[in-house]
C-alpha cells in the first residue's frame, strides 16, 4: 500500500518536530515543507532531509494541492484561520495544530475515530493533548461537575506564536476540557518556567467529583487511560498515584465534597527539541496519530 | 507638598493570599473607605492571584472579585482602584470585566524572566482607557542586567510603570537597591517597587528603592499579604514622614485605618514566623505558604521540607500544584522509610 502523501505548513518549533516524526510514519508521506522565512532552521533541515521545502508559503502548496492529500497547519491561529478555507476549496483535509478552533477538537483516545471523516480537525493545545484525556477519564465514571489543569513547560519551548496568545491557550485548553473532557466547566492555566537545566513539561488535572463517586473506579479509568496516551507518547506518565482530597470546594460548577488530582509528566522523543519540550512531543505525536488514522479511513 | 512617590496599598489583593481569598464586600467596603479617607491614591483589588485566580491551584473565591471591585470603586472619593492580572492564569475577558467594574489601572504581573507574555494584556489596557503596569514578579531570582531587558520590553508594549517586584521577599537591600538603579537608568517610564517583609527588610527596602529614584511603591496595610507579609503601609508612611519625604497620606489616619479596618481581618499579621522566614531565606514564592501549610496538614509532612524542596526545584509564581507534588512525594518517601526501617 502507498504511503498518503501530506504537507505541513509552518516551519517553526512543531512544524519542524513533527517532521522527523512523520519521517519514521509507516503510512504517510511527507511531500513537503512550507515556511515563509527564507532563514528558516525548520526549512534548512527538511531540505537536509532531501525534503521539498519551500518559502513562499500557502500559495506554493494550492498551486500543487492535488499532490496532497492532507495537510498539517502548524502556524499561528491567526494564519490557519485565513488558510483554511483555501485548503477545503484544494480538497486537503486539514490538522490543524494551532489553537483556531475551526474544526472539530480532537484528543486520540478519546473521539478520534469520530472526527476522521471531518475536513478540518483541531488539536486543542499541547496543555490540551496532555489533559483532556485524563478529565473524559473520569468523566466517564463519574460526575464532574468542574475540571481544571496547570500546564506548565520549560520557557526556551514555548515559542513566539504562544506568548503573543497566551489567552489563546487557556481559552481553546478551558474548551476541550467541557466539549471533549465532559466536564461541565472548565478552567485552564499556563505557566512558564525559566529554570536552567529546563523543567519537563508538567500537567496537573483536578476534577471536582460528584457524590457517589468509586475511589477505585475512577483511579482505576485514570490508569488506563495513561497507559493508553502513553501507546502513542511514549514520556507521558503519571508521576505519582492519583490523590484523592475530601473537603468541602465550592468550584464553579457547584459545591463539591471531593476532588481527584493527577499529576502528570510529559518527557518528548527530543526529535528537534530536547527531551524537556514535552510539549512540543504530544502535539506532534497526536497530529501524527490523528493523520495516521485519517490516512488509514482512506484520506 | 507633592507626593514623593505614588502609593498603591494592595491589602485587598496581596492580603487575599494571608486569608485564603475569603474577602466579603462588607470587609472591602470598610478598607476602601478607611484607606480612601486616609488619602492614599491607588487601592488595588483582585483575587491574589489576579483577575480570573479562583481556582483549585489557587483557591476558589468567597466574593466573585468583580462584586469586590464594583464596591470598592463605589466606595472609593480620590483612590483609583486596581486590580492585577496574570496572563495564563487570568485572560483578557476578566481584565475587560475589571474595567467595566470601574478598575482604572491594569497591573500585569508576569515572571521577572517572561515579559513578552503580556503584549496584549497591556494593549488591551489602553485599548480600555486604562492606566498599565508591568509587574516583574520574583524579580530577586535574576540579575539587574536581565531583569533591565524585560523592563525594556514591557516599555516597548507601552507599560507606563515598571515593577521590581520581590515576590519571596527574599531581597537583602543591596539586591533592591541594585535593582531598582539599573531599571531606572534604563528606561523612562516610570518605576515602582513591592516588597515583601520576609527578612522583615519590605520598609527598609522600599526606602532604599526610593534613595534610588523609584517612582511608585507598594504597600499592604498591617502588612497583610503572602508570606510573611508586604510592606505595612502605615509603617512605611510613619517612617517617611519622621524623615521629611511626602507621602500625601495622613499618618495617624492610616495608622488607624490598619487598627480599625484591616487588624481585625488577620489579627495575627505581621508575625514573621519560621516558614515566612524561610521563604525569603530559600526563594520562595510567598503566596506559597498557606498552601503549603495545607498541604503539610493534609499529607501528614512537614511545611518546612516542602518549602525547601520547593527552592531547590525554582518552582515560580503559579505553580502552586507543585506543592502537591512534592508533599505527596515526601509523604511517599516518609513511608517507604518506615517500611524499610
Amino acid at each position: 500500500m502507498s504511503r498518503v502523501p501530506c504537507a505541513i505548513v509552518g516551519s517553526g518549533n512543531i512544524g519542524t518536530d513533527l517532521m522527523y516524526k512523520l519521517q519514521r510514519s509507516p503510512l504517510l508521506e511527507l511531500g513537503a515543507m512550507i515556511g515563509v522565512d527564507p532563514d528558516s532552521d525548520g526549512l534548512a533541515r527538511a531540505r537536509a532531509l532531501g525534503i521539498d521545502a519551500t518559502h513562499e508559503g500557502v500559495d506554493w502548496l494550492l498551486e500543487r494541492a492535488d499532490r496532497f492529500s492532507i495537510v498539517f497547519e502548524a502556524t499561528s491561529a491567526w494564519v490557519h484561520r485565513q488558510n483554511a478555507p483555501r485548503y477545503a476549496e484544494a480538497g486537503l483535509q486539514a490538522v490543524d495544530l494551532t489553537p483556531a478552533k475551526l474544526g472539530p477538537l480532537v484528543v486520540p483516545p478519546v473521539n478520534l475515530a469520530a472526527n476522521l471523516a471531518a475536513g478540518n480537525v483541531n488539536l486543542i493545545t499541547c496543555g490540551g493533548q496532555a489533559t483532556t484525556p485524563i478529565v473524559h477519564a473520569v468523566a466517564r465514571v463519574c460526575d464532574v461537575p468542574y475540571a481544571e489543569i496547570v500546564s506548565t513547560v520549560a520557557s526556551l519551548s514555548a515559542g513566539p506564536g504562544t506568548r503573543q496568545n497566551i489567552d489563546e491557550f487557556t481559552k481553546t485548553t478551558s474548551s476541550a476540557l467541557v466539549e471533549v473532557g465532559g466536564a461541565a466547566y472548565g478552567k485552564a492555566i499556563m505557566v512558564l518556567n525559566p529554570a536552567d537545566p529546563p523543567i519537563l513539561m508538567r500537567n496537573t488535572v483536578f476534577c471536582a467529583l460528584g457524590d457517589g463517586y468509586d475511589r477505585d473506579r475512577v483511579g482505576q479509568s485514570i490508569l488506563d487511560m495513561v497507559a493508553e496516551v502513553s501507546r502513542y507518547v511514549p514520556g507521558y506518565r503519571l508521576k505519582n498515584e492519583p490523590v484523592f482530597d475530601e473537603d468541602l470546594f465550592h468550584t464553579p460548577g457547584g459545591e463539591v465534597k471531593a476532588r481527584v488530582v493527577a499529576l502528570l509528566e510529559v518527557e518528548g522523543a527530543g526529535d528537534y527539541f530536547p527531551p524537556y519540550a514535552g510539549n512540543l512531543d504530544i502535539m506532534t505525536a497526536s497530529a501524527v496519530r490523528v493523520g495516521e488514522a485519517m490516512a488509514g479511513a482512506g484520506a | 507638598m507633592t507626593p514623593r512617590f505614588r502609593l498603591t496599598d494592595s491589602t485587598l489583593r496581596d492580603g487575599s493570599h494571608a486569608i485564603a481569598h475569603q474577602f466579603t464586600v462588607e470587609q472591602v467596603r470598610r478598607v476602601v473607605k478607611a484607606l480612601d479617607g486616609a488619602g492614599v491614591p491607588v487601592i488595588e483589588v483582585s483575587h491574589g492571584d489576579g483577575v480570573g485566580g479562583s481556582s483549585f491551584n489557587y483557591g476558589f473565591s468567597h466574593t466573585d472579585e468583580m462584586v469586590l471591585i464594583r464596591a470598592a470603586v463605589e466606595e472609593a472619593t480620590q483612590a483609583k482602584i486596581a486590580v492585577l492580572m496574570v496572563p495564563g492564569i487570568g485572560t483578557k475577558d476578566d481584565l475587560r470585566k475589571a474595567a467595566e467594574a470601574g478598575a482604572r489601572v491594569a497591573r500585569i504581573a508576569v515572571h521577572c524572566t517572561e515579559a513578552d507574555i503580556s503584549q496584549q494584556h497591556i494593549a488591551l489596557a489602553h485599548e480600555l482607557g486604562m492606566e498599565s503596569v508591568g509587574f516583574l514578579m520574583m524579580s530577586h531570582m535574576i540579575e539587574p542586567e536581565a531583569l533591565v531587558a524585560q523592563a525594556r520590553l514591557l516599555e516597548s508594549y507601552g507599560a507606563g510603570t515598571v515593577y521590581v517586584v520581590d515576590s519571596a521577599g527574599a531581597m537583602t537591600m543591596d539586591d533592591a537597591r541594585r535593582r531598582v538603579a539599573a531599571v531606572k537608568a534604563a528606561v523612562s517610564c516610570q518605576v515602582g517597587i513591592h516588597a515583601h517583609n520576609n527578612l522583615s527588610l519590605a520598609v527598609a527596602n522600599s526606602l532604599a528603592a526610593l534613595e534610588e529614584g523609584v517612582d511608585q511603591i507598594d504597600g499592604c496595610t498591617t502588612g497583610l499579604g503572602a508570606g510573611a507579609g508586604n510592606c505595612p503601609t502605615e509603617a512605611l508612611v510613619a517612617t517617611c514622614e519622621k524623615s521629611g519625604i511626602p507621602t500625601g497620606v495622613d499618618p495617624l489616619r492610616i495608622m488607624d485605618a490598619a487598627q480599625d479596618a484591616v487588624r481585625q481581618i488577620r489579627p495575627d499579621m505581621g508575625v514573621i514566623d519560621r516558614d515566612g522566614l524561610l521563604l525569603g531565606y530559600a526563594g520562595v514564592y510567598g503566596s506559597f505558604l498557606l498552601h503549603a501549610k495545607r498541604a503539610a496538614e493534609r499529607y501528614g509532612v512537614d511545611t518546612k521540607a516542602i518549602l525547601l524542596e520547593l527552592g531547590e526545584r525554582k518552582v515560580v509564581g503559579g505553580q502552586e500544584d507543585m506543592i502537591i507534588d512534592v508533599a505527596v512525594e515526601l509523604q511517599r518517601r516518609a513511608a517507604a522509610a518506615q517500611n524499610a526501617g
